[in-house]
């Protein structure tokens, strides 16, 4: 299904790697020329040709044709209600809890086909993680928090446990706010936080992918940062989706941009080159602030 | 233009708003504390341990409340363990499972209507179910097919007769559309950002339920289970029509026993013309009031209990 032919209005992302460190303010810049945006730094996660989506006879999205890359951030922009959020939850497959959600066309990954009857849900939701908007620890500890999704998919012994949820935490650089009270309630957290117990959460069944919906959108400017530098040194490990309003965060964290504007993918690629030199007018307008 | 309020008239008007709902309160607390004082003034001096273990008898002095007291005590717990799991499991069904369709809104307003069905109805539903089980093991009590020996816990005869079974099952159809509907409130109360969180990370339905959305639904589903308790305790009607007014000299034994329940032994009582059995009508109101006391309490523990602390 992947080999399908690319048509198209919007050029498929093909990124480079990039070093996880960017100044906040500036886009971020790639690390050279030497890399030349080459498949095999970066190869696909995700493909998307001719993607389609509804609500009843709403159409959410129109014909998408996209390339996610491995190991990279990358980040959805545009106003609200252009549908980024409605892919990003195709991605995981969340939108099946909406009965009236259907979709047409292709959508990969590693040539994997994600809209298939027949795909088992439960498991790619453990390798595709997600982040949401408003920060949504569960009324446990936060111990129990971290460890409730690797229990729902195998027997652990206590000592596996405890070193997973220790290693999550300090992948989510929460753990040495919370070593000293694992088993005090999530919901003592500040917002920022808990939105890294959530990412702690969402890491400690092993996905190879995190979806994040408007992560920092609840959180202080101080959380905000935290979660952004949080999010850079995962990139190494995790292909990151994160979707944002703000124009500045997509700036700072992202490497490769994708600008969603009423259900149709308007322009994508390396976020350098969409901030410096967008090809489209209407992105153009967006991320300088002219509307949206 | 518009004329400006003045500041007496709005003072005035809070004032007399804030009067009106103290009056409200209180007319209900003036109520209550009649009643209660009115109950112990009358009740407290034959209340007593032979009281409480002794069975009917015509003279006032001796007579006790054993039988009522064990035979309410069995209904209850009978229908408290049946018409939970029941009530609960068809409301997780009803709210985390059923898609929306024309059935499942049939089915919530036939539970809607359920509950405002006059609990005399069901006890004449409990009488032909239950207790006669629509006659097909015949109507004869001799007739009835036994299992077990009589006089040991384990003894079963269908139908059931006029029996603490069939008088916990009767209350359970009570009191099931009242725990239905309080246990989907309290599910609809978890807010969906905890389910999408849990399905996000892999839980199925089913692990979400059990998991996630249950836990943070007990103190919703315990006060819901505490009130229809409280109404089945104190709930007479359905259980007259079973038989439940017998003169009982027994403890219930097993599910097969016959037996009698507080409420309808006080209103035997207070229908006497001698003031003696008032006065015992009176005792064995404070006795039902301890014994709603220790269900909810109960209820209240269990919710404690499931609510893990967490500081």
């Amino acid at each position: 299904m992947s080999t399908e032919p690319t048509p198209t209005t919007a050029s498929p992302v093909q990124g480079h790697h990039v070093a996880p460190h960017a100044t906040p303010g500036a886009v971020k810049h790639t690390t050279s020329q030497a890399h030349g945006g080459s498949h095999a730094d970066a190869p696909t996660a995700i493909t998307v040709r001719g993607f389609s989506s509804w609500y009843g006879s709403f159409q959410a999205l129109k014909s998408l044709d996209l390339d996610i890359p491995s190991q990279q951030i990358t980040a959805f922009i545009g106003p609200s209600g252009c549908g980024k959020s409605t892919f990003l939850r195709w991605i995981n497959r969340m939108n099946d809890t909406i009965p009236t959600a259907r979709a047409e066309g292709t959508l990969d990954l590693h040539g994997e086909d994600l809209l298939s009857k027949s795909l088992d849900v439960v498991d790619l939701r453990r390798r595709v993680g997600m982040v949401f908007q408003k920060p949504n620890p569960f009324p446990k500890s936060i111990y129990d928090n971290v460890a409730f999704g690797p229990r729902l998919h195998k027997h652990y012994t206590r000592a596996e446990l405890d070193e997973l949820v220790e290693q999550s935490l300090r992948s989510a650089s929460i753990w040495n706010e919370v070593k000293d009270r694992l088993n005090s309630s999530a919901l003592g957290l500040s917002g920022g936080q808990q939105q890294r117990l959530c990412i702690a959460r969402a890491i400690a069944v092993g996905p190879e992918m995190l979806l994040m919906d408007e992560p920092c959108s609840a959180l202080d400017p101080k959380s905000t940062l935290a979660i952004e530098e949080l999010i850079e040194t995962l990139a190494s490990r995790y292909t990151i989706v994160i979707v944002t309003h703000n124009m500045q965060q997509a700036a700072r964290v992202s490497d490769q941009t994708a600008f969603f504007f009423e259900g149709r993918l308007i322009e994508s690629g390396a976020t350098e080159t969409i901030w410096n030199k967008p090809k489209n007018k209407q992105t153009e307008d967006y991320i300088t602030g002219r509307f949206g | 233009m518009a004329t400006p309020r003045s500041a007496a008239s709005r003072v005035f008007a809070n004032r007399a708003f804030l009067l009106t709902c103290l009056f409200a309160t209180n007319v209900a607390m003036v109520v209550l504390a009649v009643l209660l004082i009115s109950i112990f003034w009358q009740g407290w001096d034959s209340l007593s341990w032979k009281f409480l273990t002794s069975f009917a008898s015509r003279k006032p002095s001796e007579a006790g409340i054993l039988a009522p007291l064990m035979g309410s005590v069995w209904v209850c717990s009978i229908c408290a363990l049946v018409a939970l799991p029941l009530g609960v499991g068809t409301a997780i069904y009803l709210e985390e499972f059923a898609k929306r369709s024309r059935f499942t809104k049939l089915v919530q307003t036939n539970i809607m209507n359920l509950a405002g069905v006059p609990s005399i109805v069901y006890g004449i539903l409990g009488l032909t179910a239950f207790a006669r089980m629509f006659g097909v093991f015949g109507t004869n009590v001799d007739d009835a097919i036994t299992l077990g020996n009589e006089d040991s816990l384990f003894f079963l005869r269908l139908p059931f007769g006029s029996s603490v079974l069939a008088g916990g099952l009767t209350l359970m159809l009570v009191i099931l559309p009242v725990v239905i509907i309080s246990t989907q409130e309290a599910l609809r109360a978890v807010p969906s950002s905890l389910r999408a969180g849990a399905f996000a990370l892999g839980a199925t339905r089913w692990q979400t339920v059990w998991g996630i959305t249950l836990p943070a639904a007990v103190p919703g589903i315990m006060t819901g289970a505490i009130l229809s308790m409280s109404r089945a305790v104190g709930e007479s009607a359905p259980l007259l029509v079973l038989g439940g007014l017998l003169l009982v000299f027994n403890t219930p034994q097993n599910l097969m026993s016959d037996f009698a329940i507080l409420p309808l032994q006080i209103y035997n009582w207070a229908g006497r013309p001698q003031d003696a059995f008032h006065a015992i009508a009176a005792s064995a109101i404070i006795v039902q009031l301890a014994v709603l006391l220790l269900f909810n309490g109960i209820a209240v523990f269990i919710r404690q209990k499931l609510q893990k602390p967490l500081q």
